[in-house]
């Protein structure tokens, strides 16, 4: 047995036995090659034990075969053959993990220059961002990158890692340095809540346990933090927004009058009783009964799935809409959004595309890429013409049915959206919505 | 209900959390009412093992009181536990749904494969031609199954709308981008799409939720006292479809079963477990993916899963 880790065995009290009522937290993680991101993945699997015995024995064969001189950690979240081959990651892939307070899915992403949309695919699902620098090279062009990213995808909070602290002698002066010209950088960004934390992923210091070498650090382990972030910030139970996915209608001799509208919650919270406006048709109507496996519930929020009983007989069907009267969605054609470029065929000006939003699918037109984002400064090309794979841009859209959306600084479901090639079906594009365009483009 | 939720409750205070098993059922309920919406002939593939089981439950959950809008789909090896089947047939009644069964004793009938010889020989391999041949026969452009992304290596980057070209076939790196819960469900004529609820579910998370749902299981899986024999390290039953090798002896053991597949393949754990808590405990201390463990199908090569995926595999 090569050696693995001086901290297996103290991190026993993070062992799996998942509790019954812990709760799901999904991050994602970033770093530029060579940061370690693989080795910090693999080191979260090993001190929760979720790493298997035959995946182990897996990783050693293969490390001894490489002659590597210990057993390398960043093999247990080796993907697929290519892969492999090339010793990088090439797409998403989701890992999981749990201790006894929460299950874990991490979106594990690479950092390659090519890659922005794996990171904004994995940012898309995710409450919290790793962002990891070596603590050599501090900030470079790649981790400005990443920190942009989780600032244009909304992520509510990012922790950025210092890696390789053994090698800077566990320097306080050279973590406050990279600290200081983050939070700097970051002031332009919106990344509400951040925090800072200098670890070694190869030796497991301040991954699941507080390292001794680091006593100036008085913040908790990364897995603490992981453990105890809160999940569901800002929640305003008068945001409701319930896009209706699916009618159920048995029209069965036992059910003949049921109808009920399945959906997930993507906001506010609604009650039995609760008075609701029922969009397109603008009809007022009242919940009378919310269940889940037939069961009913006294309140529903986002992300259940539900069906919901209306007292009623309205005109309700699939990328239909429900909210409170006095706090509606906005509605429009005419969108004005952030895009992220997936294609390898490049956006033009004009281009038709499916669209698809909550429950939804329209046709719509890319009516004008106003400018192009820089994605490492954050600046505007204004002489942007087209976007290419992984590139950023402001559009305004055309769609030919009108959206009931929120902006996405808003609300991430009410607020997202995709393209899709309607010649190959391919996804092209992710969306996130902005404001109202007319108003936007005089300010 | 968590105890954090019930005392919230109590004092009236809202707590809007969600449990894990809670969120994850969200999740697949939300995604089976996708399925159903966006592809015109899905079906769900029920086998009578725990993942499908629970594909089940999630089904009624998002369909109920009105039946299931897609038919489900048995591959059936004929080489099946036959607990497995009288639990298959059981739940179908119950259910009142359709069962269709795609057989790979009827392709071998008809020369689409060849029956593999020798004592290390299995169908889970000619499943695939029974399966794309079915879902070609059925025009079903989509089949929801059970698989979840811990299983295995090469599903850890699998999409949960997960699309396959007109010959079946899974391109690892050419997936569709897939953000937020926005899954695109488009597909050509001929082509399909396997559609994976239980993508981020864990074995130990189906296994809480079978418990918090009480729902029962074929005694496949918990501990019984059956004949086995030892090959590779690992035990497997005795039964009609393998023959023995000369060095091999028929012992009586107390076992279970972490997965249910083909009776020639699927591997056998000594276990005492013999209720849903104890097998609980018993998954969460393993040391040991259940593949890993359990199934000899993916230990021939590093890729063997990988390479089947591609073909079109589950
Ligand atoms: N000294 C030291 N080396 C590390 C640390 N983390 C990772 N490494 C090494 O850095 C190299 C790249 O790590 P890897 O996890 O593969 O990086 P990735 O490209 O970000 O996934 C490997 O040789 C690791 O062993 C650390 O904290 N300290």
């Amino acid at each position: 047995m090569i050696d693995v880790t001086p901290h297996a065995e103290a991190a026993e009290p993070f062992g799996p036995g998942l509790a019954q009522d812990a709760e799901l937290l999904r991050f994602t993680t970033a770093g530029s090659v060579d940061d370690g991101k693989s080795t910090l993945i693999g080191r979260l699997l090993y001190d929760t034990k979720t790493a298997f015995e035959d995946q182990l024995e897996h990783v050693e064969d293969v490390s001894r075969r490489r002659g590597d001189a210990r057993v390398n950690l960043a093999l247990l979240t080796d993907g697929l053959r290519a892969e492999r081959e090339q010793g990088i990651t090439i797409d998403v892939a989701y890992r999981y993990f749990s201790t006894r307070r929460r299950k874990f899915i991490i979106a594990d992403t690479p950092g390659h220059v090519q890659y922005t949309r794996n990171m904004v695919t994995g940012a898309s699902t995710a409450n919290l961002a790793i962002i990891l620098v070596d603590a050599r090279h501090g900030l470079v062009e790649q981790s400005r990158r990443h920190a942009f990213i989780a600032s244009l995808l909304r992520i509510p909070n990012v922790v950025f890692a210092v890696n390789k602290m053994d090698l800077v002698d566990w320097s306080e002066a050279a973590f406050r340095t990279i600290e200081e010209e983050f939070r700097s950088f970051a002031t332009r960004l919106d990344l509400p809540h951040q925090t800072f934390i200098p670890m070694s992923a190869l030796t497991g210091a301040n991954v699941a346990l507080r390292s001794a070498e680091m006593p100036w650090y008085e913040g908790p382990a990364l897995l603490h933090h992981l453990e105890t972030v809160p999940i569901a910030r800002d929640l305003r139970p008068e945001d409701l927004r319930f896009p209706v996915q699916w009618v159920i209608r048995p029209q069965s001799a036992e059910h003949p009058d049921y109808r009920g509208y399945g959906g997930q919650v993507a906001g506010g919270v609604m009650r039995p009783g609760d008075e609701v406006l029922a969009l397109p048709s603008g009809t007022i109507t009242r919940i009378t009964r919310i269940e889940q496996g037939g069961q009913p519930l006294e309140a529903a929020f986002p992300p259940m799935s539900v069906t919901v009983h209306l007292a009623d007989n309205v005109d309700l069907s699939r990328g239909d809409f429900l909210c409170r009267p006095t706090n509606r969605p906005m509605m429009s054609q005419d969108l004005s959004a952030r895009i992220c470029w997936m294609s390898d065929r490049p956006l033009v000006a004009r281009g038709r595309y499916a669209l698809k939003h909550t429950t939804r699918w329209t046709r719509a037109i890319v009516d004008e890429l106003l400018y192009g984002f820089d994605v490492n400064s954050g600046q505007r090309d204004w002489k942007a013409t087209s976007l290419g794979p992984n590139g950023l841009g402001r559009v305004r859209i055309r769609t030919t049915t009108p959206l009931f959306y929120d902006t996405y600084a808003d609300n991430r479901t009410t607020g997202s959206f995709i393209l899709v090639d309607e010649a190959t079906n391919a996804t092209v594009a992710a969306g996130m919505l902005l404001g109202d365009p007319a108003f936007l483009s005089q300010a | 209900m968590s105890n954090i939720a019930e005392a919230c409750s109590i004092l009236d205070i809202p707590s809007y959390r969600r449990t894990h098993l809670q969120a994850l059922e969200d999740e697949a309920v939300h995604i089976l009412r996708e399925v159903a919406a966006e592809r015109e002939r899905p079906c769900l593939l029920f086998s009578g093992g725990k993942d499908s089981i629970v594909l089940l439950r999630l089904a009624e959950k998002a369909f109920r009181p009105a039946r299931f809008p897609f038919p489900l789909m048995h591959v059936d090896t004929g080489h099946n536990f036959p607990e497995a089947i009288e639990y298959r047939d059981r739940r179908v009644v119950e259910l009142g749904e359709r069962l269709v069964v795609a057989s790979v004793q009827a392709s071998i009938d008809k020369g689409r494969v060849t029956e593999e010889t020798g004592p290390r020989a299995s169908r889970n391999r000619l499943q695939t031609t029974t399966l794309l041949d079915a879902i070609e026969e059925h025009q079903f452009d989509a089949a929801i199954g059970g698989a979840r992304r811990d299983e295995e290596r090469a599903r850890a980057k699998e999409r949960i709308f997960s699309h396959r070209d007109e010959f079946g076939q899974w391109d690892p790196k050419n997936q569709r981008p897939e953000l937020w819960s926005l899954y695109n469900g488009r597909v050509r004529r001929g082509e399909h799409l396997r559609v994976f609820p239980l993508s981020n579910w864990t074995e130990l998370d189906v296994w809480q939720y079978i418990e918090q749902e009480d729902i029962p299981l074929p005694s496949l899986y918990f501990a019984h006292r059956r004949d086995v024999f030892e090959r590779d390290s690992m035990l497997y039953a005795v039964s009609p479809y393998v023959k023995l090798l000369p060095s091999e002896r028929v012992i009586s053991e107390i076992v279970r079963f972490r997965t249910v597949g083909d009776m020639t393949c699927t591997g056998a754990v000594r276990s005492d477990a013999t209720t849903l808590a104890a097998v609980i405990a018993e998954v969460a201390a393993a040391r040991l993916t259940e593949r890993g463990a359990t199934r000899a199908d993916d230990k021939f090569t590093e890729a063997s899963m990988e390479d089947r995926k591609r073909e079109g595999y589950f």
